[in-house]
């Protein structure tokens, strides 16, 4: 009977015995001769924190997030819920993987090392960009690196860094948190009917423009059709293009490489991950001109003393902990397990169902943009634009009643203006979309 | 010891003389994508996509081998200094996978109070583990964290017309990210020498100090696992120049229910729940890395934060609240959040005495380790973690070495105040037993000549990988491959 997992740290394996024969070994009596604590800082309270058993625990965590509804969400704009194959779980869940810590030991992790490597490959042969890294936090972190990037690679001139006036708040405000320490600027360009407006941001770049950013998809759907004149205005001013994008858009819209793009950013969690309000998976890809200068961890080829081809993580002379302040960036622990979930996600999909997945994407989000149209009082999509998974319309109603209407009825969408809902399709399943059709017609007549 | 150390062997999958191919050199397929079946025209598409495209059963088995050739905490211990590498339970990962937990960021805060309860009570707990007012569960690591507190600091000293302080002081022992992340917060680092008992030198401390000083970043206990004891005549210091105390809350597991960071007058902390609160590193992340603040420094946090906001019906009803002078977003959203669920769980599961226990068991267990073991350990007394030093052999050597016995090494040469540093962290939840096994290994080695320990690692998947060639020639990606 092991007496101590009644009263201390379930997962401590000691036996009363274990602990008395160690510290015998060690040379004192008790463990709280151990803590060399001077009196005056040492706490003596209690956190008030009750222990409970596995059982009351799991109870305990069910009970608080039962609170939650369980609408059929329709919710995009930077996080989506897709569907995971059961096989991403069941793979990702085993615990080699799941236990395991960051690679220092490569003979012992090829594993995780190996499949970090075919997760950069993923990234190269969607971007075309010859090097990504194995993962950063999220889209905004990743959007921030790249600005300091660009101030890096432009040390000698240039502060502006131009964002579309359409950037996620969260992405805009991690930005400039990311800036706040170089002499870097952020600074708006206007969009035209939610793409980039490009004689308005012509007329905005200069020579002290360091990075120009877009989306595609942008946040509000649409797709881009003039990229490449966007990449050419940075190159015209040796201005880093920083696009974002993300893996499952990236399986059908143009290749970065073929506009100009100079850095991809964005969130690979698309897929891998459910929806996990708001966790990500920072994509980070750019040219091998600027391989000294990326950030975070990269996993590459090299021989083991048998001259069998082994993964390692690489080039670590660019890191924290070895450059300290002089480091490429600050990034220690990443997302390394969900940049695993994605490799098997999209492993699972291959090449055809990745493509089939966004090209659906394309198809229903006009389809539904069609029966939301179909409705009067509506108008879909607002933007005259081809959209990719989500699109705003326009209601002649409040929207934010609408929403309110439509909530009750089990069905979460976006507000985006006083009367612009955003609707996203992104894995919702078709019926639930054909539900959804039918209320959302209830709700506004 | 050698006799038994087959059964220690790693999987290692050969064929064609390499290990475990690349998915793309199993099967790859090319996908066109053109203007008949395509719903855009081809001036917005790519013209194909090449991937492989290989069945579920042959991907069970290519990631099940990877797995297999994978050394996680549960396939043995994992001793690496300062990363504190814990038993992860299995129920939290239940925990997080219900189906309740899986919400939208952008839900309305009336239909996701579960979510933000579960938020409110781990700024709770958290708080009362750290002694800090208020916490802010964004930052998605620890270094995350480091870059938040620096930021905080920051705008503190902006608001009180102090901006010009330009300096954050580091110890020369500290984690590389301390000063990565003073360094993007655009400040200069001032690194601070230690005294010859491995700790904070006072007088260098003086020196370093000066109305420059926007914070100083220490860990306590620090990375030699010694209680910095001085720690409330260093708050004071600080704090009489106009200073920030910030606390690193990397070794946070040896202090559990003994002494808090905001008692010993720190003002701003991060916690590492992957590491004191054990939660599954991933294989390098995710982690999270909340935040912690003394009152003042409370109107600075990020935003969103979760505050009550009065009874709903029969219960209380959360919302989320923008701090008045914050910093804005650190993340795009609400940092790794089933992470945090993890964490909520961990301590709920352990209360007040779990977690005191844990701290306990972690010191006892690296005192043990320590005496067992034939290498020199010049600092004392450490708590959950302590350095030796492998002497005449090379540290990277000794770590490769041990992997033959079946054990994960140290972390090595670092902190680089001990020469060929092992830095060695067994945590908690190994057992005596384990804990023999390790020395064991430490022992075998130790007595090892160079020419066998150069030789290593031989029962591993790979043998020892040349890592300057790789960093030489760098290949990182299978397109690369098949340029060579």
């Amino acid at each position: 009977m092991n007496g101590s997992h009644a009263t201390g740290s379930p997962y401590a394996p000691h036996t009363d015995a274990d602990a008395a024969a160690m510290l015998d070994a060690v040379g004192v009596d008790s463990v709280e001769a151990l803590f060399d604590i001077p009196e005056d800082v040492r706490f003596d309270d209690e956190f008030g924190i009750e222990a409970r058993s596995e059982r009351e625990t799991r109870r305990l965590v069910r009970s608080i997030l039962e609170r939650n509804d369980d609408p059929t969400e329709l919710l995009g704009r930077g996080h989506y819920g897709y569907y995971v194959p059961s096989l991403v779980d069941h793979l990702a869940d085993r615990s080699e993987f799941l236990t395991s810590y960051t690679q220092y030991q490569p003979e012992v992790s090829q594993g995780f090392l190996q499949a970090l490597f075919e997760y950069q490959s993923l990234l190269v042969e969607l971007t075309g960009l010859e090097v990504a890294n194995c993962s950063m936090y999220d889209a905004a972190t990743a959007l921030g690196e790249a600005a300091t990037l660009a101030g890096r690679i432009r040390d000698a001139s240039g502060h502006r860094v131009l964002v579309p006036d359409l950037l996620l708040e969260g992405r805009r405000s991690t930005l400039e948190n990311y800036v706040a320490g170089t002499d870097l600027v952020v600074e708006e360009y206007p969009t035209n009917d939610a793409n980039v407006d490009v004689a308005a941001l012509e007329a905005a770049v200069d020579d002290d423009v360091v990075m120009v950013y877009a989306e595609n998809p942008t946040i509000r759907g649409t797709i881009e059709e003039r990229l490449d004149a966007v990449g050419g205005l940075a190159a015209d001013h040796d201005a880093l293009f920083v696009l974002g994008s993300d893996p499952v858009a990236l399986s059908l819209l143009q290749r970065p490489v073929d506009v100009g793009a100079d850095v991809v950013v964005g969130d690979a969690s698309v897929l891998g991950l459910p929806t996990s309000y708001g966790m990500g998976l920072g994509l980070f890809a750019t040219r091998e001109a600027y391989l000294r200068q990326v950030p975070g961890r990269l996993v590459g080829v090299g021989e083991d003393a048998t001259d069998r081809r082994a993964f390692t993580l690489t080039l670590q002379t660019r890191e924290q902990h070895i450059r300290r302040e002089r480091a490429t960036s600050n990034i220690c622990t990443n997302q390394a397990w969900v940049a695993l979930r994605t490799a098997i996600h999209a492993a699972v999909l291959g090449p055809s169902g990745l493509v089939d997945l966004a090209k659906r994407g394309v198809t229903r989000a006009e389809d539904l943009a069609d029966r939301v149209d179909d409705v009067v009082g509506a108008i879909a999509p607002v933007h005259d634009r081809r959209h990719f998974r989500e699109f705003v319309a326009r209601v002649d109603q409040p929207a934010r009643a609408i929403a309110d209407d439509l909530a009750e009825r089990g069905f979460a969408v976006h507000v985006v203006g006083d009367h612009e809902l955003q609707l996203c399709v992104a894995g919702v399943p078709d019926e639930d979309l054909d539900a959804f059709a039918e209320t959302f017609a209830e709700v506004v007549r | 010891m050698s006799d038994d150390r087959a059964r220690y062997d790693q999987a290692r999958y050969v064929s064609d003389g390499r290990y475990e191919p690349l998915l793309s050199e199993k099967d790859s397929t090319r996908v066109e994508i053109d203007d008949d079946d395509s719903p855009l025209p081809d001036d917005l598409t790519r013209e194909s996509l090449e991937l492989p495209e290989l069945s579920e059963p042959e991907l069970a088995r290519h990631y099940t081998r990877l797995s297999q050739m994978t050394y996680g905490i549960d396939t043995g211990p994992y001793p690496l200094g300062s990363c504190t590498m814990k038993y992860n339970p299995k129920f939290t990962e239940d925990v997080a996978a219900l189906p309740s937990a899986a919400v939208h960021p952008d839900r309305p805060e009336a239909s996701i109070q579960g979510t933000l309860e579960l938020m409110y009570r781990l700024q709770d707990y958290l708080g009362r583990i750290g002694g800090m007012d208020a916490v802010t569960l964004q930052p998605p690591a620890g270094a995350a964290g480091e870059f938040v507190g620096i930021r905080v600091a920051a705008a503190y000293h902006e608001h009180n017309g102090e901006g010009d302080r330009n300096e954050v002081i580091v110890p020369e022992s500290a984690h590389g990210t301390n000063f990565a992340s003073a360094a993007l917060g655009g400040y200069d680092v001032v690194s601070l020498p230690s005294d010859d008992g491995g700790r904070v030198d006072l007088d260098a401390l003086e020196a370093a100090l000066s109305e420059d000083t926007a914070a100083l970043m220490l860990t306590n206990p620090n990375t030699l696992g010694l209680f910095e004891r001085d720690i409330a005549e260093i708050a004071g210091m600080v704090h009489d120049v106009g200073g920030l105390l910030y606390y690193d809350g990397a070794n946070l597991n040896a202090l559990l229910g003994r002494a808090r960071p905001g008692d010993m007058g720190f003002d701003v902390m991060h916690y590492n729940v992957h590491k004191t609160f054990a939660t599954p590193h991933g294989g390098g992340g995710p982690g999270a890395g909340p935040v912690g603040v003394v009152e003042d420094l409370a109107p600075f946090l990020p935003a969103p934060r979760v505050r009550e906001d009065g009874p709903s019906g029969s219960e209380t009803s959360y919302e989320l609240f923008e701090p008045e002078h914050t910093i804005g977003h650190v993340h795009g959203f609400h940092g790794n959040w089933l992470v945090l669920v993890k964490t909520f769980a961990y301590i709920a599961r352990l209360g007040d005495e779990g977690l005191r226990d844990a701290s306990a068991k972690a010191v006892l267990n690296a005192n043990y380790l320590a005496s067992r073991i034939d290498y020199e350990v010049p600092y004392e007394p450490f708590h959950h973690e302590f350095v030796a030093s492998a002497g005449e052999q090379d540290a990277a050597d000794v770590a490769k070495r041990m992997l033959d016995y079946g054990v994960h090494p140290p972390t090595t040469k670092w902190p680089e105040i001990v020469p060929e540093a092992l830095m060695t962290e067994p945590t908690e939840v190994e057992s005596k037993e384990t804990l023999d096994r390790l020395a064991a290994a430490f022992r075998a080695v130790a007595g090892e000549d160079d020419e066998s320990l150069e030789a290593a690692p031989e029962r591993t998947t790979a043998r020892r990988i040349d890592q300057t060639s790789a960093a030489r020639n760098p290949r990182l990606s299978w397109q690369a491959l098949d340029e060579a």
